[in-house]
């Protein structure tokens, strides 16, 4: 059991984690609601990437900058590209124009509102006066982050998520032979 | 107020939870469906918060070895290109059909 709160040496302590966090949740949770009102899918999109880039930002704040910079490069590079690609592909012009919101949407808000409840129910549950998540501040180095998830995912001894990786990479094949195949107009 | 300053694991779960909740509303309410698969992308990013916040607060518990929760966000994220990826080709196909966007318009398999 490693002491919380313990600072190992050459570590450097965070600063300000509780302005940062607030920051960039506030940014996310904005974020969140412009994707879902706007009109037009190209600013949907924008609010996206700014969202993801926030939520970068708030891995390294939780010490895993590999999950972060994959995030900036396949997410906020790599999917956001591709919407956007699709949204000038496809004509939306139309879409603009009419209703944004479908006939169910005061179900669809009365479910999301009783999922919150579950939420707020779970979270604020407590056994003998503690949450179930009880409070597990540490601050480690984050030098060997990359190299602890390569052997994890790589190593002959230690990976044991080597067989999961491999089918990844197949999903990942089946994914790219799904879309040539149902976007292309003629096999 | 100590809960508001001291960040801890469940702040970051409030946080995904919320996100959670915004892309189920865009998912349930929206028509447009691009704007539908964004809000999709929004829950997996939920759930990708979550995971590294339970990753940090299993090394807390474990040493800094324990990682799985990162490694799994990293095969969400492999899951979330896919899906883009087969989505956004099915909204082709789709767009090529009917020549709209909006997802109430999908209606043929509907009595």
């Amino acid at each position: 059991m490693i002491p919380t709160g313990a600072i190992p040496a050459g570590a450097n302590p965070p600063v300000a984690t509780t302005f940062f966090f607030y920051l960039l949740a506030a940014t996310m949770i904005i974020g969140g609601i412009l994707v879902i009102t706007r009109k037009n899918a190209v600013h949907s999109a924008l609010a996206l990437i700014t969202t993801l880039l926030a939520q970068a930002a708030l891995y390294l704040m939780l010490y895993a900058p590999f999950v972060a910079g994959v995030q900036i490069i396949l997410y906020a590079g790599g999917i956001m590209v591709l919407f956007l690609f699709v949204i000038m592909l496809i004509n939306m012009e139309r879409s603009v124009k009419e209703r944004q919101f479908n006939k169910q949407w005061l179900v669809g808000i009365v479910a999301a509102a009783a999922l919150g409840g579950l939420f707020i129910a779970v979270y604020t549950t407590t056994t003998k006066g503690k949450t179930l998540f009880p409070e597990g501040r540490l601050l480690y180095g984050e030098t060997d982050n990359t190299q602890k998830i390569a052997g994890l995912l790589f190593d002959l001894h230690t990976g044991q998520y080597m067989f999961a990786f491999e089918i990844a990479s197949l999903l990942l094949l089946v994914a790219i032979i799904g879309a040539v195949v149902m976007a292309k107009k003629r096999i | 107020m100590d809960f508001m300053l001291h960040i801890t694991t469940l702040h970051y779960l409030v946080l995904g939870a919320a996100l959670f909740l915004l892309g189920v509303i865009g998912v349930l309410t929206r028509r447009n469906v691009v704007i539908v698969l964004m809000s999709i992308e929004l829950i997996l990013n939920a759930v990708n918060l979550n995971l590294v916040a339970f990753s940090r607060y299993w090394q807390g518990i474990h040493g800094p070895q324990a990682l799985h929760g990162q490694v799994f966000a990293i095969f969400v994220i492999t899951d979330a290109a896919a899906e883009a990826a087969v989505g956004l080709g099915i909204l082709i196909a789709f767009f090529r059909n009917k020549e709209t966007v909006n997802v109430d318009e999908v209606n043929l398999l509907k009595w």
